[in-house]
Formats: C-alpha cells, sequence, structure tokens
C-alpha cells in the first residue's frame, strides 16, 4: 500500500502533515511526531510582531524606572544575550532538521513587505525544507480597497521568493472575492503550494464586563467543508500544489480532502485533543479504507473528486447552496 | 597584555580589582557599596574567573553581619575573601572586624564611605563610618577617585597578604562609588604580578585544616589576653613598610606612583591642606590655580591612614611648612577634634617633644570639617581654608561649605572664585529620570571616553522622589586628566530636557557667558521665546547663551519611542556641543546604540536609529531677541498662607536652595512636622483621572487602590454646595444610610502621578460606550487651574467622622476615610503604599509606626516633605525609623512604653481619686470598653474631660498625669517593613518580638526583593525570578514566613493581595488590629523591580491568587479559643497555571530569554511546589487535600 505522496516537490511518506500549532515548539515533540509516523511538520509561526513586541518590552523592563533614584540606578543584573530575536527559532530548526528525517517546513508570520522577509532567508540557511508563508491582513478602513489588500499579498509572496529558493507555500484567507483568481495571482508571484485555509481566533465578547476577549477554539470536521470546496475547485486549475489545513480530523477527512485535490491534509487540533496517537491510527484507518476499496496508493484518489474530475461540477458551486438548503425543510 | 582605557565608576573598578583577585565574595545590599556585589555576582553567573582560573563564589547573606561572618569562616578555612560595604553595613561587620584583625588576618573589605545614620539616615558620603572603625586594628587605605580605586584595590590586596593586617580599602561614597572616569584599566597580568602566590599559600597554610589541627578563638584569662594584644605590634609596624612597597611595585609594573602620604603643591609651600578621599582632586585643582597665582601652598593627600605612620606624614610636607589645615569628612561631637585632625596633632606633638620635627617652625595646625553626606566641596572652599590659614588667628575647628550662624564655625567662602578650565567642556543635563536623561549621557561619556583621546568624567545628582524624579547631570571632557571631584558650576552647555523645569528651577543659573542652551521645547523655534518665564529670557540675553530647541516629545513619538527622548537629546548635544565633528558623533551614537541595544533585539536598534535621524532634522537655533518679553516668571513655591517652617525651611529644600540653609534654620534634633507632602505640589502627571458621576457605582475601589491617596472621596450635606466653585462635581450619594447627602470623587491633579491605577481598576463603563468608564485619563495642563480651586474645596468639605454610624468594614465605607498618608514620592502605581494608606485611613488617629530602612521609610520620611499628615482633630500617625535591622525590636519597644505609660496613668488615676472627684469618669477611665471607634471616642472626651478638671494643677501627680493621660486612650502600634527587612536582616527580631505576645502588628510589604536599593533578592523572592544578586534566577523557593509565624499559635497572621481580593485585606488589618496580641499581614505588593506596566498591578496581583502562588488566608487564634479552626482559606487555589502570571512579569521573561532552560525547569518546580503547598494549605483550612484544578 503506497500511502506516499508529493508537497511542492519533496517526498513525502504519507500526506499527513502537522500543522503549524505548539507541538513544534520542542524537539523532543517534533521527533515524537515523526515516530508517529506524520509525512512533515510545519513548524510554529515566527510572528513579526511577536519579534518586534518582545524586543520592545524587554527594553522596557529593563530600562524601566532607571536612572532616577540614587540607590535604584537600575532593577535587574545584565544577563548579556537575550533571546529576542529569531535565533530560538532557527535554533528549533536545526536542531529538528539533525535529529529527523522527514520534512521541516518553516513557517513565517506577516503583514506586508518590509525589512522582515529576510527572516525567511534566515529560516532556509537554517535547514527548512521548504516555508509556509502565513499573510494576514484584517482591513478596518473602509477606505482601503479589497484589490490593495490582494496586492499587498502579492507583493509579500513575490518579496519573499526572492528571498528564498526553497518550496514556498503560501496559507491563505478565505476572504476574497474571487478566490481562484487570488490563487492565480499567487502561484504567479512565486508560491509553489497553497495552504487552505488560515484559521484566524475570533474574539469573544465578555457581556459582564463589557470586555472583548481572546478565544481560542479548536476546529472540528464540519471547518472542513469550506477547504475541501475550494480545494476542489482549485484542483488544476492553478499551477500549485494544495493542502488542506482545517478542519482534519478523522480518517475521512483526509480521504475526503485527497479527493478534492490535496496533496498533503494537515492537522493539529485533532493531535492536541487526543494525542499524537491518533497520527498512527488515523494512517491504519486509511491503508484498512484503502484496501477495502482496492485503493493501491494515494497518488491514485488526489484529484479524483475534484470539480474538474466530477460529473456534476455545479455540485461545488451555488447550485449547492439550495441543495443543503432543501435537505433541511423543517427549518425554512 | 596592552592596557586599554575605560570609563567605569568607582564600585565598577573596585569590584573588577577585587573580584579577580579573591576566590569567596559575601554579599549584601546597602546603598552606595550595592553595585560591587552585583558585578560580582553578574560576572560569576557569567562564569568569568580570577586570576587563577576560577570562577569566585558569590553568596548573598542575610544581613553584613552575616557577611562578615561568612568572611570571617572562609578566611579561617584558607579562601581568598572579600566583601563591599557601606555606612551601617560596616558598623554591623565591626565584631567580626575586631576578631580577623586579632588573628592576623589576610583580606581587603571594600568601603564606598557614607555617613553612618544620626538624627537623620543619609545615604551619602562621608568618612563617618570608617572612622568608627578605627579601633577594630584595620588598616584604612584612601582612594580619591575610580582610578585610584582600581589601583589601590590591587596594592591592598598585595599589602594584606605580606602584612597580614587585614585591609579597609575606602572611597566615597557616590562621589567616588558613582562618579564615572575614563581610567586606564588595570590586566590581569598586572594583577598577577602584583600578587605573590607564596603569600597566598602562606595564608591557606595559616588556615584551619584537620589535617594539621590547631585552634583559634579561643577565650582568654587576665594572665594572657594583654599580652597576646601587645603580641601582634610588629606586625603593625611593619604594614606602613609593606604598603610602600607594594606601591612602589606598582608603580614599576604598572606607571603610576603612589606613597604613603602624596604631596603636591609648591616645594616650599607655607599653607597646607592636609586630606583625604574625593576632595583631595578639587584641592589639588585649586592648588594648581592658586601656584600659578604665585602662592605657595600645598595639599598632602592621606593615602594610608591606619596604621598612621607619623614618619611619612612629617617626611611628606614641606619644610617650609607655617600652617597646616587638616580636613575631616566626618564629625565626633565632644571630642577635641575630628580623627585626622587629632593624628596629625599627636604626630607632630610627638615629633616636636622628641626634637625630631624638620621644619624651621612649629607648624599651626587647624582642623576643620566639610563635605558631610555628599556635601559639595568646591576650590572656592579650598581656597577659603587657605585663606584662612594664612590669617593671624585662623579658626580652629571650623566647617567649610555651610553658613554656621549658631556656633559660628563656618569659613566665609567667595562664590565668585573658580578654577574651571577654558578648554573643558562642561555640561550639565536637567532631565527626568523617565526620560533617560542620565543613560544618555553615561553613553556619551563612554563614547568619547572610550572613542576618543579625551579624558571624561560624568557624577549624577538624583532625586529622593521615586516618581517624577529629577535628575542632573554633570559631564566634564577635556584633553587632560580631569581632577576636580564637584559640581560643575560654570557651564558652557546647558541641557533642559523637560519644558516645565522652567517653571521651578533655577536652570541657566550655572550657564556661563557665551554657553549653549538646548531646551526640548513643545513650541517651535518662532514662538518659544514668549512661552520662556522672564528670569529665563534675561539669563538667555544677559548671558549671551546661543539657544536651541527641539520638539523631543514629538520626535519620540513618530519613532515609537514613547517618553524616551534620550537618544533624541544626545544627538542634539553632540550636533550642537562640538566636542566630536557632526558625522563621527552620529556614526559612534549609532555604534553605541547597537552596542547598548543590540542584544535587546533589531527592532529597538532601529527605533534608535530613526531617533537619531529625526533629531538632527528637529533641532533648531532660536534667534534671541534682543528684549524681555514674558510677562509671568517662576511662581513662588509654597502660597504665602504656608507655615512659617515651611515657607523658611521646607520650601528652600523643595526648591534645591537647602545647601544656602544656615544651621539655624533646622532642628536640633531631627524632628520634622507631619503633613508637609501636601506643600510639595509636583505636577508630575502628563495626564490625570477624570470622573463622571453619571457612571459612577460609588464603589469605592479608584480610592482603595490609589497609591498617592490623590483620589478622595467625601459624602456631605447638599447644602455645602451653595458655595462649591462652578466646575465641581457631585451626585447624589448611593448609600442607604446616607439617601439625603452628595458625593463628590475629587482628584488632586496637582499630586496625582498619573499611574492610571484607578482607571484600570474601576469597574463602571458608559453602557453606550465600553470605551468610557467612571474615570477616564485627560491630559493635566488645561485642568490644574480649576481642579486646583476644586481640590481646596473639597478639602473644606467635613470628613466622615469614624465614630459616625457607618461601620468601616467594606470598601465602599473605607473610601470615606481620610488618609493620613498622602502624595508620597513612591513609584508611580506603586503596589505598597495603598496598604499604607489603609493603615493610616483605620487606625491614623491613634498609629504608631516604627519604620524599617527601605522604601517605605524613604517615601515616608526623606527631606523636605512627609507623607505622613493629621485629621481635623490634628491627629495623626506617630512615625519613627530607626534602623533596617532592628525595626522589630524598635516597635516592640513603644509597644512597652506605651504599655507603662498607661499602667503609670491608671495607677495616678486610682491614687488622684479623690482630688478629680468624678468617680464615673475615673470608673469610666479605668473600664473604658474600646473595641471600636465609638468606644474610642468615648474615651478620648474622657481623657479630654480629666485633662480639663487636672489643668493648672500643680502637684506633681497632676502634672504626671496630665503628661500620661493620652495612653489611656487605645494605641495602634504597628511595625512597617519591606521583605529583607522581615524575611532577611531582623528575622531574628521579628521572630522574637512574635513570641513576646504583645500586642504589636507587623505589616510587611512583601515586594520579594531589595526595592530599594535596586531589586536585590531576599528570601522572600520566589524561584525562577531573576534579581540582582539571582543573576541566574533565584533556585529556592520563597520562605513561607506566615506558615513559620503561625507555628507560634498565638500569632494572627493574614496573607494579603489588595488587588485580588479587597475585602480580605481590609478584613485582615482589622482582625489584626484588634487581636491583643502579635499580629503579621503579609502583603503582596507588587514592584517596579518586578518588570511589570505598573498600572496592571492589581491584575498581577489577582493572577498571583488564581495561579496559587499567592494563597490568600488568614490564621486567627481567637477562632481557636471559639473552637474553631483558626485558618481561613480565602482564595480557591490554583485555577490557573503559573504561566499565566511570570509570563507577564520581566523578572521571569528575562530568564526565559536568556536561559530558557533553566527558566522552564526551575518554574516547572515552582509549579510543583504551588499544588504541593495547597494541598497542605487545604489540609489545615480542613477542607482535605484535594481541589486543586
Amino acid at each position: 500500500m503506497d500511502l506516499s505522496t508529493t508537497y511542492m516537490g519533496m517526498n513525502l511518506r504519507n500526506p499527513l502533515v502537522a500543522s503549524s500549532s505548539p507541538l513544534s515548539h520542542k524537539v523532543d515533540t517534533i521527533c515524537k511526531l515523526e515516530e508517529a509516523g506524520i509525512g512533515a511538520v510545519v513548524m510554529y509561526s515566527l510572528f513579526e510582531e511577536q519579534i518586534t513586541l518582545e524586543s520592545q518590552q524587554l527594553d522596557y523592563f529593563l530600562t524601566h524606572g532607571t536612572e532616577s533614584y540614587a540607590e535604584a540606578l537600575s532593577y535587574f543584573p545584565d544577563l548579556g544575550e537575550y533571546n529576542v530575536g529569531p535565533d530560538e527559532y532557527l535554533n528549533l530548526i536545526r536542531k529538528a532538521k539533525e535529529k529527523v528525517n522527514i520534512p521541516i517546513i518553516g513557517s513565517l508570520n506577516g503583514v506586508s513587505a518590509g525589512g522582515w522577509v529576510k527572516y525567511a532567508r534566515m529560516i532556509q540557511e537554517a535547514g527548512a525544507d521548504a516555508l509556509e508563508l502565513n499573510v494576514y491582513y484584517l482591513p478596518t478602513d473602509p477606505h482601503l480597497p479589497g484589490t490593495d489588500v490582494e496586492q499587498m499579498m502579492v507583493d509579500v509572496v513575490k518579496a519573499v521568493r526572492q528571498e528564498v529558493n526553497i518550496p514556498l507555500a503560501v496559507k491563505m484567507a478565505p476572504f476574497f472575492s474571487s478566490i481562484p483568481n487570488m490563487a492565480k495571482r499567487l502561484a504567479e508571484a512565486g508560491a509553489n503550494a497553497l495552504v487552505l485555509f488560515n484559521r484566524f481566533y475570533q474574539p469573544d465578547i465578555d457581556i459582564e464586563n463589557l470586555e472583548v476577549t481572546p478565544h481560542l477554539v479548536l476546529s472540528d470536521s464540519d471547518e472542513l467543508r469550506l477547504p475541501l470546496r475550494w480545494t476542489a475547485i482549485l484542483y488544476g486549475r492553478v499551477p500549485v500544489d494544495l493542502a488542506i489545513t482545517t478542519g482534519v480530523h478523522t480518517y475521512q477527512d483526509v480521504l475526503k480532502g485527497l479527493m478534492a485535490g490535496a496533496k498533503v491534509t494537515m492537522m493539529a487540533s485533532e493531535l492536541l485533543q487526543n494525542g499524537m496517537e491518533r497520527i498512527g491510527q488515523i494512517l491504519d484507518e486509511v491503508r484498512a479504507w484503502m484496501e477495502e476499496y482496492e485503493y493501491s496508493s494515494v497518488q491514485q484518489m488526489i484529484g479524483s473528486v475534484s470539480q474538474k474530475n466530477v460529473k456534476e461540477p455545479a455540485a461545488f458551486e451555488r447550485a449547492n447552496y439550495m441543495k443543503v438548503l432543501d435537505s433541511y425543510p423543517r427549518l425554512v | 597584555m596592552a592596557r586599554s582605557y575605560i570609563t567605569c565608576d568607582g564600585n565598577e573598578a573596585a569590584a573588577y580589582t577585587a573580584y579577580r583577585t579573591n576566590e569567596v565574595i559575601a554579599i549584601y545590599p546597602i546603598t552606595p557599596s550595592s553595585p560591587m556585589g552585583e558585578f560580582s555576582d553578574e560576572w560569576a553567573a557569567k562564569g568569568i574567573p580570577n586570576i587563577w582560573g576560577t570562577v569566585p563564589q558569590v553568596v548573598e547573606m542575610q544581613s553584613e553581619g552575616g557577611a562578615a561572618g561568612a568572611v570571617h569562616g572562609s578566611l579561617q578555612a584558607g579562601a581568598l575573601t572579600t566583601t563591599f560595604t557601606s555606612s551601617q553595613g560596616l558598623l554591623l561587620m565591626i565584631p567580626n572586624m575586631f576578631k580577623i584583625a586579632g588573628e592576623l588576618t589576610s583580606t581587603v573589605f571594600h568601603i564606598a564611605a557614607r555617613t553612618v545614620a544620626t538624627h537623620a539616615l543619609s545615604i551619602f558620603g562621608d568618612h563617618s563610618d570608617v572612622m568608627a572603625c578605627r579601633s577594630t586594628g584595620w588598616a584604612m587605605l584612601f582612594s580619591n577617585d575610580p582610578q585610584e580605586v582600581m589601583d589601590l584595590a590591587l596594592i591592598a590586596q598585595a599589602a594584606t597578604l605580606e602584612a597580614r593586617v587585614p585591609f579597609l580599602h575606602v572611597f566615597d561614597g557616590f562621589r567616588t562609588s558613582h562618579e564615572i572616569r575614563k581610567i586606564e584599566q588595570l590586566t590581569e597580568e598586572d594583577m598577577r604580578a602584583m600578587i605573590d602566590n607564596e603569600l597566598v599559600r602562606a595564608h591557606r597554610e595559616r588556615a584551619l585544616n584537620p589535617d594539621r589541627p590547631f585552634i583559634r578563638g579561643t577565650a582568654q584569662n587576665p594572665d594572657a589576653f594583654f599580652q597576646s594584644r601587645e603580641r601582634i605590634n610588629p606586625f603593625y609596624l611593619a604594614t606602613p613598610g609593606i604598603v610602600e612597597k607594594a606601591m612602589n611595585k606598582f608603580a614599576r609594573i604598572v606607571g603610576r606612583e603612589y606613597h604613603l602620604f602624596d604631596y603636591v603643591g609648591a616645594p616650599d609651600a607655607e599653607y597646607v591642606i592636609v586630606m583625604m578621599g574625593s576632595g583631595c582632586g578639587t584641592a589639588e585643582e585649586t592648588v594648581q590655580a592658586l601656584l600659578e597665582k604665585g602662592e605657595k601652598v600645598g595639599l598632602v593627600k592621606v593615602r594610608l591612614y591606619r596604621p598612621f605612620s607619623r614618619e611619612h606624614l612629617i617626611k611628606a610636607l614641606p619644610a617650609t611648612v607655617k600652617a597646616i589645615a587638616v580636613l575631616d569628612r566626618t564629625k565626633e561631637p565632644g571630642a577635641l577634634g575630628e580623627p585626622l585632625y587629632e593624628d596629625v596633632v599627636t604626630a607632630l606633638g610627638e615629633a616636636m617633644m622628641e626634637g625630631t620635627l624638620p621644619f624651621a617652625r612649629v607648624p599651626r595646625v587647624i582642623g576643620g570639617r566639610y563635605g558631610l553626606s555628599s556635601k559639595e566641596f568646591t576650590p572656592a572652599m579650598v581656597k577659603a581654608v587657605y585663606d584662612e590659614l594664612a590669617k593671624d588667628k585662623p579658626k580652629n575647628h571650623f566647617t567649610v561649605g555651610i553658613i554656621d550662624d549658631v556656633t559660628h564655625t563656618s569659613l566665609e567662602v567667595d562664590p565668585n572664585f573658580s578654577t574651571e578650565s577654558p578648554d573643558v567642556v562642561r555640561a550639565v543635563f536637567w532631565g527626568l529620570g523617565a526620560d533617560g536623561t542620565v543613560g544618555a549621557n553615561k553613553n556619551s561619556i563612554k563614547i568619547i571616553g572610550e572613542e576618543t583621546p579625551n579624558w571624561a568624567q560624568g557624577y549624577f545628582v538624583y532625586d529622593s522622589k521615586k516618581s517624577g524624579a529629577v535628575t542632573v547631570s554633570h559631564l566634564r571632557f577635556g584633553h587632560r586628566p580631569i581632577l576636580g571631584s564637584y559640581l560643575i558650576q560654570r557651564a558652557n552647555f546647558v541641557a533642559c530636557h523637560q519644558f516645565h523645569f522652567l517653571e521651578r528651577y533655577n536652570v541657566l543659573e550655572m550657564a556661563e557667558e557665551g554657553a549653549t542652551f538646548l531646551l526640548n521645547s513643545p513650541y517651535g523655534p518662532e514662538e518659544v521665546w514668549h512661552h520662556l518665564p522672564r528670569s529665563v529670557q534675561q539669563q538667555i540675553i544677559d548671558k549671551r547663551l546661543r539657544f536651541y530647541v527641539i520638539n523631543a516629545y514629538d520626535v519620540a513619538k513618530r519613532v515609537g519611542l514613547g517618553v524616551r527622548i534620550n537618544t533624541i537629546m544626545q544627538t542634539c548635544f553632540f550636533a550642537i556641543s562640538g566636542v566630536l565633528p557632526r558625522e563621527e558623533a552620529v556614526a559612534k551614537i549609532k555604534e553605541a546604540i547597537r552596542k547598548t541595544y543590540g542584544r535587546r533585539g533589531e527592532a529597538v536598534v532601529q527605533q534608535n536609529f530613526a531617533a537619531v535621524d529625526a533629531a538632527l532634522d528637529n533641532l533648531f537655533e532660536v534667534k534671541v531677541p534682543a528684549q524681555v518679553t514674558s510677562t509671568f516668571d517662576r511662581p513662588p513655591v509654597v502660597p504665602d498662607h504656608a507655615p512659617e517652617f515651611i515657607k523658611r525651611v521646607t520650601a528652600e529644600l523643595m526648591a534645591g536652595r537647602g545647601d544656602l540653609l544656615p544651621v539655624s534654620a533646622f532642628p536640633v534634633d531631627g524632628t520634622y512636622p507631619s503633613g508637609t507632602a501636601a506643600w510639595e505640589k509636583r505636577n508630575i502627571a502628563l495626564e490625570v483621572p477624570v470622573w463622571e458621576p453619571d457612571i459612577c457605582i460609588q464603589c469605592g475601589k479608584c480610592v482603595y487602590i490609589c497609591p498617592h491617596s490623590v483620589i478622595r472621596a467625601k459624602v456631605y450635606d447638599k447644602s455645602l454646595l451653595a458655595s462649591a466653585p462652578a466646575t465641581f462635581k457631585a451626585t447624589p450619594a448611593k448609600w442607604r444610610e446616607l439617601s439625603d447627602k452628595m458625593y463628590t470623587i475629587q482628584v488632586a491633579v496637582e499630586d496625582c502621578t498619573g499611574c492610571q491605577l484607578c482607571v484600570e481598576v474601576c469597574p463602571a463603563k458608559d453602557k453606550s460606550d465600553s470605551s468610557r468608564k467612571a474615570l477616564n485619563m485627560h491630559p493635566q495642563i488645561p485642568l490644574r487651574e480649576q481642579e486646583r480651586t476644586n481640590w481646596e474645596f473639597f478639602l473644606s468639605l467635613p470628613d466622615v467622622p469614624k465614630h459616625d454610624s457607618l461601620r468601616f468594614n467594606n470598601i465602599k465605607n473605607v473610601q470615606l476615610l481620610r488618609p493620613l498618608f498622602e502624595f508620597s514620592g513612591a513609584c508611580s502605581g506603586c503596589g505598597e503604599t495603598p496598604y499604607v494608606r489603609l493603615l493610616t485611613q483605620l487606625f491614623g488617629d491613634r498609629l504608631y509606626i516604627a519604620n524599617a530602612t527601605g522604601c517605605s521609610s524613604i517615601y515616608g520620611g526623606n527631606l523636605p516633605t512627609t507623607p505622613y499628615t493629621t485629621d481635623s482633630e490634628g491627629r495623626g500617625p506617630a512615625w519613627s525609623n530607626s534602623l533596617f535591622e532592628d525595626n522589630a525590636e524598635f516597635g516592640l519597644g513603644m509597644r512597652l512604653a506605651i504599655n507603662r505609660q498607661n499602667a503609670y496613668a491608671r495607677q495616678l488615676l486610682q491614687e488622684l481619686r479623690p482630688l478629680i472627684a468624678d468617680d464615673e469618669l475615673v470608673d469610666g477611665l479605668l473600664n473604658a470598653d474600646q473595641s471600636d471607634e465609638a468606644g474610642i471616642q468615648a474615651q478620648r472626651e474622657r481623657v479630654a474631660k480629666l485633662k480639663q478638671k487636672l489643668t493648672g494643677g500643680t502637684e506633681p501627680k497632676v502634672r504626671d498625669l496630665l503628661a500620661v493621660a493620652d495612653m489611656l486612650v487605645r494605641k495602634s502600634v504597628w511595625i512597617v517593613g519591606g521583605d529583607g527587612w522581615a524575611y532577611d536582616i531582623d528575622y531574628g527580631g521579628l521572630d522574637h518580638v512574635i513570641a513576646s505576645g504583645e500586642d504589636v502588628n507587623i505589616l510587611i510589604l512583601d515586594t520579594e526583593v531589595y526595592s530599594n536599593t535596586g531589586g536585590q533578592a531576599s528570601k522572600a523572592t520566589p524561584m525562577g525570578a531573576v534579581a540582582r544578586f539571582a543573576a541566574g534566577g533565584k533556585p529556592t523557593a520563597k520562605k513561607d514566613l506566615g506558615m513559620m509565624a503561625m507555628h507560634y499559635a498565638n500569632v494572627y497572621v493574614a496573607q494579603v493581595a489588595m488587588g485580588a481580593n479587597e475585602l480580605q485585606t481590609l478584613k485582615a488589618f482589622l482582625e489584626a488590629e484588634a487581636y491583643p496580641g502579635p499580629s503579621i499581614i503579609i502583603a503582596y505588593s507588587h514592584c517596579i523591580a518586578h518588570g511589570i506596566d505598573m498600572s496592571k498591578g492589581h491584575i498581577q496581583q489577582k493572577l498571583a491568587v488564581d495561579t496559587g502562588y499567592w494563597p490568600l488566608y488568614r490564621y486567627n487564634p481567637l477562632l481557636a479559643a471559639q473552637g474553631e479552626n483558626p485558618f481561613q482559606l480565602d482564595s480557591s487555589g490554583p485555577t490557573i497555571p503559573l504561566k499565566e502570571y511570570t509570563s507577564k512579569e520581566g523578572r521571569y521573561r528575562i530568564l526565559m530569554q536568556s536561559n530558557p532552560e533553566a527558566a522552564e525547569r526551575l518554574l516547572q518546580e515552582a509549579q510543583e511546589s504551588i499544588q504541593q503547598r495547597w494541598r497542605y494549605y487545604r489540609m489545615l483550612a480542613g477542607k482535605g487535600s484535594e481541589g486543586t484544578t
């Protein structure tokens, strides 16, 4: 049974990839992911704002209240070096690459083209096999047109492409008027893969204290539908590999993703909730299903139920929406 | 290896040598010597070795007494050992010093000499501490500037190993310990060449060793002791020669020459000053100037003060000397003269009596005192001494530098005499602590001192306030070494980094004619002139100053630096001072930025680079008009209606003119009036809270948390509003009991520090706009005048009487109690002061406070003002500070005194019953129930009645009863201090006091570090936190002091965190005070030393409780007496991981950033110990061992 797949030219032993999450914070857990059978690991994200903020906070802590009062000219000893830049992250990639054989995909998170794209090169130099670029921008300015936001994103991809020659994936948001057009532009800008989709942490409201509160909810299989649809639509239409990264929890989810056209399916919530042993279980279940249905390799099924390859392409389009509503007559 | 030039201060210079030539270093923080220990701890944490290749072990002790004991033990066991200290710390070492010297043990203690506390504590420099050690038998070697400190530290180390006599290596606190100079750094080769390893081995040979055992430290009897003491004489006789030899060896190796007594001046001088310490540089500069005028003057710099070599002194004096003035930087009341004077007189007298005096005639010797507590010592004062010497009948036992109009000891000083050289850049910078001025200047000194051939000197004058602190930096740069160690009096560059200083201080007083004036101004070059006070305009015109402005705050804001204008102002200084070519200066500033900030991340570097570039684009020269145009000037410091003492003394101190106050202006015994902080309107907040009555729910949380008592609430009759100012705000009071009254929250905007805690804690939000609370921050300046009037009106409204029907057992009601602690100079957002304020609200009118030295004694009692004040009856806290190491005992003494006087009053009442002739009154006084405020008030009324009856009585017992009658009213004794005091230095005393069973209350303001001295670790410091002396993160857990106290069973113990549970804190205070025995409250006090956003201090307190790190509890022995469990847990245990709390504090984060593995391990251990402790506490509370989440 051949579970292997390729992703941006890399050979993966199976299509199950650990997406960016706290599981990649330590070399030990990356090793455990490999032992558990994962095909590749996407590192947690290096955030441009976080690097800046940490630098500013450290400076604030070390200088606040200093040189004011004769008895206490400062409050902390000089500890020499501080890991406020990307060093810790890059070291982790280096160490991970020494310890494991599966591909390590760096992850970089930023808003716009700027000085921080140099971190892409640093990640490459640290030994990452590929880079996943997580570009997000939440427009709040009513004067800012969508075309500008799109262009900003394309520019970032171009800028990063110029910095690195390793494969480059772009994790995109689902909020574009024309996702296929955006996908095409990102591919033209240099992306080798698109990762569908970025999942935002949506804030909540505390009604008692009239405050906005951060609220992290892990995904579930229902969330697979959105990336599944767009993977199916994009498959074969844009010259990039596709990856699904939201709502992958079960072997069925993996199979659906592949059939829609994804080269890999990524999971994080499932592993955080139910542990790394789920990797082996899911792979066994995939294998068993494939045996039962007489598939010899996953390559066979990639894109098999994409929009391009289904009898009723409209099923992935607007008509599908109508159908869903019809199936719940009691609600109408 | 070639020596390099560095810029460093005296402390670093001493530590540099001491660290490399020792193996064990026992330390304890005390100003101004703490940095020596801090450097050593940091170097050891980084693994820097000494000259033998091993890393010295640095150990923090619980007190200087403990440090001296550890040093003694380490020396006895054969290690090269040292310590650093000052003042009271040195006094605590004296018992061990006698032993160490008596046992002829080689060691050097490095002393930043500081004033010993007498009528007052002073952190500043003089020789009173080292002079108190004269009888210990230690050699004393004095260094006069940072270069000498580095050099003589090594000479002392070399000499002690040979002489076997221990050495105090002394330099002046602050003036040398904190003065930055360019110096030549000794190399490790220099040190190895100076230190004879044979002598090191001999030191080890003399040490205790069970392989060749002996005993030392015996007890002796009259038959042996005396002779044994005399047995050491040869060692003392040999020591001067050994030091001289070491100095000569040093000169051969390094090139700098030192002698036991160094003479400078005319070879045929007639008038000679003999002195030691940092004043020598100033005296030498003056001698040089006077020599150029042909005057025959000279100076003897005493280096080896003990053992005192008569021969070497006499040899150093020129044969032509006619008169000698011996200057002592200390005072010994009642002595014939100060120590150095007496030594010189004795030396000359003995030589004269022996007929060996080599002078043409016996010189006259006079003695004088100067520079106590770092009082300025200037060339003009040196000149005054020479002038006095030349008189026929010079004044003996004179003082110089003050105006003594009481016993008329002072010399007259010509204020116009100056020796400042025109080829020296003399720059003075006025700044705020928060704006980074000092840091920038230290950077500039580094650039000029280390990157150019110029010589550099920097000295910094700090404020006694911790919030809104003013700093004045004095920088000299020149082509020749700088001699004088005194503040710049004639500056050719003056920078004022805060525009509002122009209305508070005479900023341009020291500007010389033609000087450059740089002003950080919100007004541009065209309009700034019209915003300057008249006197400033006049000075600019009269002195023909070149005047530049920059809007540094605007630039800083634009580049994202907030209020840090340091880099901007530094760039401007270089751009217009001409110290370096502009291009070169910019390049060097950027290099320095990379060096300073590089390790903090690229973002900060880039922001500062941007600041440099923007500064140059925004610096403008002002075309100075020929005429003064302003119609306003600096306002008076205090209003006219202030009390006479405030106007005459306090206001002068506030204005920075204290040096000009004569001796007669001061109280004879250090007694000062209460309530003086209210006169010091500092106006330091850029933004202040503004109250919205329509949103306010009148909960009182803002009043409760305010660290500076600037936000107050009152409930009053509506009729009183008739005379209210137009903008005075009021709303109906939301109290059932006070439904017909009005309520106001008023902010003292001129006293507010702008910490925002009140706004953060305010729970009331506008229902239609959640960004608007009942308190919101607004710019202070537009509100100042209006709110000043409102505040005055607010003060005129009556306070709710304590004995009113309201019960002050909830936060809402407590807000109405008048604080008798207001407007302290504590850090903005301080976590300690809300507890102190609460204490005064609840018990202030009958409160004794014994205050341990530390933050609370500084914001409580540092001149010019005190925040402790009085109520409308004139009652208020009686406050005193004794020492750091005795505060528990000091407070116990107060309790005992009250008890005795109370007992005597009761006895007299019985005895005078017939005379008083009012049994009801007497019985009432004797049997009063004073368990609540109403009972206390009734007793006060009885005492008043008694006094009325007795007034005019002449019988001794009647007069005695009048003297002690106040003691019939219940008094509340509170022993207040920080964790350094309670957990460490006075733990023994605290333990003894709680064991006494006496009715004292102990309030521990637990900041978990020695906050006042810069955040050194104490036994209260939590595991994993970085602190000074715990650079690698504290490896051990915090001491559970509360649990230890509980084991006495009869001690009331509470652990509180006001920010987490206001009511539990209030209950603890009330219960502790009510408990008729010893009580302890351990109060979580967030602190600037935690590395937090101080406006979120209460949130950190809550996190500390919710993580289970800081469980809240009360242990009340009275409950046990009622058959209940005395231990009550008031918090719900660990509900969130410790990380949620630690990740928001710099003290933990910097370890995560510098040593993540260690941080993770320590935090893991800390998390486990929290769970364990919680299980234990639950069991104690009778709730079983489960319950952690």
